[in-house]
C-alpha cells in the first residue's frame, strides 16, 4: 500500500469497515511506515480533542422558562 | 448512548423506560436534569445548522418545547436521545431556512467538495519516483499536549476550523466526534448511507488534523 491511500483509508479503518484484505495491507504498511503511523495517530489526537470541546449551556432565562412551561404543562 | 457524555457529566442517566415513565408523571427533577445533561451537545448540533448563538439558543429551546409536547406520544421505535435529536434537526433545518443558512437534505449527498484526496498531493512522491505515492517527508511531530496554554489554543482552533467546515462535514463531525453520537445513529438521523457518513466523517477528519497540524509544528510553538 502507498502511503496516499493510506491516508484515505483511516477512517474506514477506524469504523471497522475495510474489507480483511485491504485491512491486512493497511496494518502492514503501518508497521513499516513511520510517517503513516504519525499520521493515523494524529488523526487519533484529533479526534481525541473533538470529544473535549467545551460545551455551552442554555442559558440560565432559557432553562427557567423551560421549567415554567413543563411545570404548568397538563399534557 | 455516548462514552464521552458520560464521562463529562458523571452519573447514567436512568434507563429511557424509567426517564419516559418519570417525564409522563411530571417530574420536574427529572426534566431538569435531562436538560441540564443534553442541552450543551444540542446546542453545538443546532450550530451546524444555525447562524448564531442567538438561533442555537431558540432551537434548543423549541426542541425541548416540542419534547414536552410530545413525551406522552413517544413510542419508543429509537432511543429517547434520537428521537429528541430528530425534533432538533428538524426545528433546526427550519430555523436554518428562516436564517438562509439553509442545509438541505438533498445536500447529504456526496457533492464535489467530497471528491478528491484529503492530503494535498504535493506531499507524496510524484509517479517518476522509485516510491511513488509515499510521503516526500514524514508529517512532522506533535507537541505533547502537556502545556495548559497549548491545549487551550489548540481547542480554539479546533473550534474554528469545524465551525469552517462544510455544512455536511460540520454535522457529521460535530454529531460523531463530539457528540459521540454512533455511525448508525448518525446515518439514521441524517438519513445518509454508511459509505457517505464515512466519506463525510472522514474528509472532516482530515481538514481538522490539517488545521491543528499547521498550528502545532508553526513554529510558534517552539
Amino acid at each position: 500500500m502507498n502511503c496516499d491511500e493510506f491516508v484515505e483509508l483511516v477512517t474506514a479503518y477506524l469504523e471497522g469497515a475495510l474489507d480483511e484484505a485491504t485491512a491486512q495491507r493497511f496494518v502492514a504498511h503501518l508497521a513499516e511506515c513511520g510517517g503513516c503511523d504519525r499520521y493515523l495517530d494524529q488523526m487519533q489526537r484529533t479526534i481525541g480533542e473533538l470529544g473535549h470541546l467545551t460545551a455551552e449551556s442554555l442559558t440560565p432565562e432559557a432553562r427557567d422558562r423551560l421549567l415554567s412551561v413543563f411545570r404548568d404543562w397538563n399534557g | 448512548m455516548s462514552s464521552v457524555d458520560a464521562a463529562a457529566t458523571g452519573d447514567a442517566l436512568p434507563s429511557d423506560v424509567d426517564i419516559v415513565a418519570r417525564l409522563r408523571a411530571r417530574d420536574e427533577a427529572m426534566f431538569a436534569t435531562l436538560i441540564d445533561r443534553w442541552s450543551p451537545g444540542m446546542l453545538r448540533a443546532a450550530r451546524a445548522f444555525v447562524s448564531d448563538e442567538h438561533a442555537a439558543q431558540d432551537v434548543v429551546q423549541e426542541t425541548w418545547l416540542g419534547v414536552v409536547r410530545g413525551i406522552d406520544g413517544f413510542q419508543a421505535r429509537a432511543s429517547l436521545r434520537t428521537w429528541v435529536y430528530r425534533i432538533l434537526i428538524n426545528r433546526a433545518k427550519t430555523r436554518g431556512v428562516r436564517d438562509a443558512r439553509v442545509v438541505p437534505v438533498s445536500s447529504l449527498v456526496t457533492a464535489d467538495e467530497d471528491l478528491g484526496p484529503t492530503v494535498d498531493p504535493e506531499r507524496f512522491r510524484g509517479p517518476d519516483d522509485p516510491h511513488p505515492g509515499h510521503w516526500r517527508v514524514h508529517p512532522a511531530a506533535w507537541p505533547s499536549p502537556e502545556d495548559g496554554a497549548v491545549a487551550r489554543e489548540t481547542r480554539r482552533r479546533l473550534t474554528a476550523a469545524l465551525a469552517e467546515l462544510p455544512a455536511r462535514q460540520r454535522i457529521v463531525v460535530t454529531l460523531r466526534d463530539v457528540e459521540g453520537y454512533t455511525g448508525e445513529e448518525v446515518c439514521e438521523l441524517l438519513n445518509l448511507t454508511a459509505a457517505n457518513q464515512r466519506v463525510l466523517l472522514h474528509r472532516g477528519r482530515a481538514a481538522l488534523r490539517a488545521a491543528l497540524e499547521t498550528y502545532l509544528t508553526s513554529g510558534a510553538l517552539a
